[in-house]
């Protein structure tokens, strides 16, 4: 597929090295001119997707990160109610006629763009992340979906805004709550593993330029050693990255150079107390041999 | 040419109705396209062709992992992996099957004679007075009656279907003062500026209405844990009956069932008919008379699901009667664990029902440290008794 291919390659000028389902998924968004949603553990680059879609196709990338009590105001777009009150005291001291304060106050330069409006209303194109859309509540969430099927928002006071491009857009979750089937059912899916050793590799190279080559394949394999172990919180690329930008601070240029030092570095990788008492110098001396 | 068209179109909307049967949403959106999918990809390559068709209809982590399975044994007629298949519903009730095996099993003699009947008067009870004369069924005392009543004596199937409606009925209150409870805890004294100043456009910038900002109460979040082991078999039933009760109107709530493995049980637990939902289950609880192993269930717990499935509003039911076959020692440990990630933990174990019963299996005392509260729940006044305690977490 030509147009796969091409994104492929233009996802890693972007500096993402993506797998190949991930460019099929991308490229069936503008085919089909659907969302795609992306789930996977936290950490695995979820977010990056959007970021190197925005750089792929040149587009604005609008970020909406939801949480718990996300509502329109804060999503959508909302009157900047202190200007009005101040624009509304000035006239009445000058003596303004009432109905043209009305159309003044509720005009286009007292209204807040919030990002999914402000994806409605650019001109170009636009790449809209609306990221860990399983913190908002279910509420939110039907009103996501009737955004997202008609991609227009009426505003009472000035009418209907209808998108003149409309957005590429992205969701992700972590899974912390379960989301609707209406949800799923309009957006693509792709689910983001973690990277098999050569992708991990890639990355490091991509975006550790200093690294080298038979190290970054070390620290790739390194973790995903580390990942077989009984963990609670499982590291992700993130946490592969500062892994590596620390061996490369410290001086590390063989994993097996610096047991003591590799196991200090280990609380980049590892979260959690648990964690760092199951992984003890011992392991981590095992598991550097065993990659090198 | 057409006829190509024709014929694939066809094939398309079989592989749909796989899918569908699978467990997958699909609808008739997806499958027009699918087919532009497929005359995008121009059948060039199986593996893009694969991608996009599962970009296109998986919408979960499970379906993400079956697909390939299901497209190679469709297209390519290559066979499913025995034991892929999720749905076929079974004929048989689960529920009178349990309960046959307990009328003949230990207590054989006692028949259908009413626990209550036999048991000494422990304080509340006018049901026990007037039970012990009377045959007639229905009405307030037959109900009363079958409070007391061990879940495992209870076998005629007219007195069953009681049971159920009742344990229905008992799960719906509990759910309704739960919820109600959420919503009434509401108020606070810290002044919304912003939504104040919003009001007072309409008259005129006068804050004539103050909007107050309260604390969002957190929902509450409910897990059960569900042991299906062969020794709790006649408990089962009455409990997916009444978890099923409980759970249908949980917005956050999940259900697990273990016995030698962990099943989550949610999605089907979500089926708003008891019994579909129950003959969903039944497949699930096969595989019971192995043993249970507590410990690493609840260890398969902790690391896969617990993530998701708890928060610091949330509260863990565990029905079992703790007998482990796994070691002590790793039940504690991963309780210990359970421990740091809920609010509360609470250990319903039928048998303390019992009279001469003591908590001296290994597993149950390496759990008890760890536990919130730990009740009984063999008939439906303790279960009664329990709501109290939920409604408080």
């Amino acid at each position: 597929m030509a147009e796969r291919d091409t994104i492929a390659q233009r996802l890693a000028a972007a500096a993402y090295v993506a797998d190949r389902d991930l460019a099929t998924a991308l490229w069936l968004m503008d085919l089909l001119g659907r969302p795609l949603l992306l789930e996977g553990a936290a950490g695995v680059g979820k977010t990056a997707v959007a970021g190197a879609l925005a750089r792929v196709h040149d587009a604005r990338l609008i970020r909406l990160q939801c949480y718990e009590g996300l509502d329109q105001n804060a999503a959508l777009y909302e009157w900047n109610y202190q200007r009005q009150i101040l624009a509304l005291k000035a006239r009445e001291a000058a003596g303004g006629d009432p109905d043209a304060i009305e159309t003044a106050i509720f005009s286009e330069a007292y209204l807040l763009e919030r990002p999914l409006l402000a994806a409605i209303r650019d001109p170009g194109p636009v790449v809209l992340l609306i990221d860990e859309v399983d913190r908002a509540d279910e509420e939110f969430e039907a009103f996501l979906l009737e955004l997202l099927a008609e991609f227009q928002v009426t505003i009472p006071e000035l009418g209907t805004i209808t998108a003149r491009a409309v957005p590429r857009v992205v969701l992700t979750s972590n899974g912390t709550r379960e989301l609707s089937d209406a949800l799923r059912r309009r957006c693509l899916y792709h689910y983001v593993d973690f990277p098999d050793i050569d992708r991990e590799a890639a990355i490091l190279k991509t975006r550790l330029p200093g690294i080298d080559a038979a190290l970054a394949l070390q620290v790739a394999r390194f973790v995903a050693e580390i990942r077989k172990e009984d963990l609670r919180k499982v590291p992700g690329v993130a946490e592969t990255l500062d892994f590596a930008a620390a061996l490369l601070g410290v001086g590390i240029t063989e994993i097996r150079q610096d047991a003591g030092a590799l196991h200090d570095l280990l609380s980049t990788l590892l979260k959690t107390r648990e964690d760092h008492a199951g992984i003890d110098a011992a392991v981590v001396d095992r598991l550097a041999h065993k990659v090198a | 040419m057409a006829a190509a068209g024709e014929l694939l179109r066809r094939r398309m909307a079989g592989f749909a109705a796989a899918l569908r049967e699978h467990g997958f949403a699909v609808g008739l959106r997806e499958s027009a396209d699918a087919l532009a999918v497929i005359a995008a990809a121009g059948l060039r390559g199986r593996l893009v062709l694969r991608a996009g068709l599962r970009a296109l209809f998986a919408s979960r982590q499970a379906d993400w992992r079956l697909f390939d399975d299901l497209f190679d044994a469709y297209w390519l007629g290559r066979h499913l992996r025995a034991g892929v298949r999720i749905t076929p519903p079974l004929p048989q009730r689960q529920g009178s099957r349990s309960f046959a095996a307990a009328e003949a099993g230990e207590d054989g003699g006692d028949g259908p004679i009413l626990r209550s009947e036999r048991r000494p008067d422990d304080g509340t009870g006018e049901g026990d007075d007037a039970a012990p004369g009377r045959h007639e069924r229905g009405g307030a005392a037959a109900s009363e009656r079958l409070g007391r009543t061990d879940f495992r004596h209870v076998a005629d199937p007219a007195e069953q279907e009681r049971l159920a409606a009742l344990v229905a009925r008992l799960a719906a209150r509990m759910r309704a003062r739960l919820t109600r409870r959420q919503e009434i805890a509401r108020g606070g004294p810290r002044i919304d500026l912003r939504r104040t100043l919003h009001r007072s456009v309409g008259r005129g910038g006068v804050p004539v209405d103050l909007v107050r900002r309260r604390r969002r109460p957190k929902p509450l979040k409910l897990v059960v844990l569900l042991d299906a082991s062969g020794s709790m078999g006649p408990y089962t039933a009455v409990f997916v009956r009444f978890i099923h009760g409980v759970l249908s109107g949980f917005r956050q709530a999940a259900a697990f069932l273990f016995h030698t493995r962990l099943a989550d049980i949610t999605e089907a637990l979500q089926d708003r008919e008891p019994q579909r939902a129950l003959d969903r289950l039944s497949l699930i609880a096969e595989g019971v008379g192995g043993g249970t192993r507590i410990g690493d269930c609840l260890a398969t717990f902790n690391r896969w699901h617990a993530a998701r499935a708890l928060n610091s509003r949330s509260a863990v039911i565990i029905v079992s009667d703790g007998y482990d076959t796994g070691e002590a020692p790793r039940l504690g440990r991963e309780m210990a664990a359970l421990r740091r990630r809920c609010r509360r933990i609470a250990w319903l174990n039928p048998m303390m029902g019992w009279r001469d019963y003591a908590p001296v299996a290994a597993g149950m005392r390496a759990a008890l440290p760890h536990l919130d509260l730990f009740a009984p729940a063999h008939d439906l006044e303790s279960l009664e008794a329990l709501e109290p305690y939920l409604a408080r977490l």
